[in-house]
């Protein structure tokens, strides 16, 4: 079985991070990473850009209407993701409209700052500075 | 010098869409600007207008920033982001002369600056910053914001454009028509908030109102092939023309019934009725050009009762067609009782009671109110005038309401 760990935190109190702050938290993350890979569990990891840089699709007249800034609804619940690599953020909108949730949901479409996966067997990393 | 400032105002939108495209980054590119054009006004009295001003700022502005990211590559030599520009900008070929390549620049930055993932407040004050040109003071003001507060606004979408990566180009054919809707639909609101009553300073708003019409005017030479952009700009033109009527000598808000038609701009009237008719025949209606023949309509004629209310409720009842909205239903409830009668107007006003937000929506029960006391009800007039001056909170529109209250006696 594959499992989701989805990570919820204040974005402000994360800004507000002292470098020391950020340096003990890459550390825990690097622990917990290695304690994954130690069991065979690790299959990669994902840090989003912030909430700023998010466009959110959804249900509107005809086609979905795209709006910026994250979904922020409680009675939609997260049921998946999909992971696209886009030059930009017009071609990532055209795969999250093909999706069949738009009618009732809605399809939060959010930069990936930096991804590690061994998904495919080794080990990839990915980050937008690249 | 008066000449100097009106070419640097005309060139600089230009200049600056090619700058961002050469150059990869919004505040790299209007800093870059900035500076072209601080050397413009020292050179160009002494050497002379240089007979292409967007090339040379373009090219002047360009060489500013590639000095700038080489003694910033040189400080910090792994800035992110302006690395990889720095090749391009120095390679690309003087091709800003061509003025199809200038125009595609020009779409490229309005485009951008509509782009639906930015907030509509964003998208405002993007395209009156870099597509209009206004300083942060006069984009700030017209929307009563501290410049700080609105540099913030213009900080936060700029970040959104670079860390999304909201695309520098026109969209694709299929895209296309919605995204000339949103532009559209942009201007539109840059010309509402220069319209709306009690609300910043008079200048501001005349000038926000003005800018509104020039970038309408841009926009309807750059989406030829598409009436409702002529059909806005027309609309703009037919509705500003009947500004120098709107304030009274007091300051006060003139209705149109009340309007002293002789202060209507006739030249900008002409002009909006010209593109009405020419952007109608294209057979493509749309919203825009639709509230445009229902100004032009009003524009023409020499008194309230003496104009065409039946084509206006017939044109209110296209617009129906294509955008529902109750207020749209009660414009067309009024033009109806003026053709027709109160007792037309007041049945089709009926349909809408059973709407929440009109219910609670002051016009509705003032035009229901004047529907009910020109056929004579006067006891469900007043309960309907003491509704909407309860619903009210606009002192001009409330001392309106007042005036028509003790008119019923």
């Amino acid at each position: 079985m594959l499992y989701a760990l989805l990570i919820f935190e204040s974005e402000e109190a994360m800004e507000r991070q002292t470098p020391a702050e950020f340096d003990s938290m890459m550390a825990a993350h690097g622990r917990m990473q290695d304690a994954a890979k130690e069991a065979g569990a690790f299959r990669g990891g994902v840090k989003l850009m912030p909430s700023s840089s998010a466009s959110t699709l959804r249900a509107g007249t005809g086609d979905a209407q795209v709006l910026d800034g994250p979904f922020a609804e409680t009675k939609e619940l997260l049921v998946g993701f999909y992971l696209v690599e886009c030059d930009s953020l017009d071609q990532a909108i055209e795969h999250g409209r093909r999706l069949p949730h738009l009618a009732g949901g809605a399809v939060e479409i959010r930069p990936v700052q930096y991804l590690t996966s061994l998904l495919a067997g080794e080990a990839f990393r990915w980050s937008s500075s690249d | 010098m008066e000449q100097l400032g009106l070419i640097l105002r005309a060139s600089r939108p230009k200049a600056l869409a090619t700058l961002v495209r050469l150059l990869g980054d919004f505040d790299l590119a209007e800093e870059a600007v900035q500076e072209a054009i601080l050397r413009a006004v020292q050179a160009w009295p002494e050497a002379g207008r240089p007979g292409n001003p967007v090339a040379w700022l373009v090219q002047t502005g360009r060489r500013h920033a590639i000095d700038r990211i080489r003694r910033q590559a040189v400080d910090r030599r792994s800035r992110q982001g302006l690395a990889p520009l720095l090749e391009p900008a120095v390679e690309a070929p003087d091709e800003a002369d061509a003025p199809a390549v200038l125009e595609d620049d020009l779409l490229r930055l309005i485009f951008t600056c509509c782009h639906p993932a930015l907030a509509v407040e964003a998208q405002i004050a993007l395209t009156l910053k870099t597509v209009a040109g206004l300083g942060l003071e006069e984009v700030a003001s017209a929307f009563l914001l501290a410049p700080r507060a609105m540099e913030q606004r213009l900080t936060r979408a700029k970040r959104k454009i670079r860390d999304a990566r909201i695309p520098y180009e026109v969209p694709q054919e299929g895209e296309l028509a919605s995204r000339r809707g949103a532009v559209l639909h942009c201007v539109y609101l840059i010309f509402n908030e220069g319209y709306r009553a009690a609300q910043g300073t008079e200048l501001a708003r005349d000038s926000l109102a003005e800018e509104a019409i020039r970038l309408a005017r841009l926009l309807a030479r750059l989406f030829r092939g598409a009436p409702e952009a002529g059909g806005l700009l027309a609309l703009l033109l037919l509705t500003h023309a009947r500004r120098p009527a709107r304030t009274g000598r007091d300051g006060r808000i003139v209705l149109l019934e009340a309007q002293d038609r002789r202060l209507w701009d006739r030249a900008m009237i002409a002009e909006g009725r010209t593109l009405v008719d020419k952007t109608l025949r294209a057979g493509r209606p749309g919203p825009y050009q639709v509230q445009a023949a229902i100004a032009a309509l009003h524009a023409v004629a020499p008194s309230v009762a003496e104009t065409d209310w039946a084509e206006i409720a017939l044109l209110y009842a296209a617009l129906e067609e294509m955008q529902p909205s109750p207020v749209v239903t009660l414009n067309r409830a009024v033009a109806l009782s003026r053709a027709d009668g109160p007792a037309a107007g007041l049945d089709l006003l009926e349909s809408l009671a059973g709407d929440a937000a009109m219910l609670r929506y002051a016009p509705f029960h003032g035009a229901r109110a004047a529907l009910l006391a020109e056929s004579g009800d006067r006891d469900a007039a007043r309960t309907a005038y003491e509704r909407a001056l309860f619903l009210s909170g606009n002192q001009r529109d409330r001392e309106h309401l007042l005036e028509r209250l003790s008119a019923l006696g």
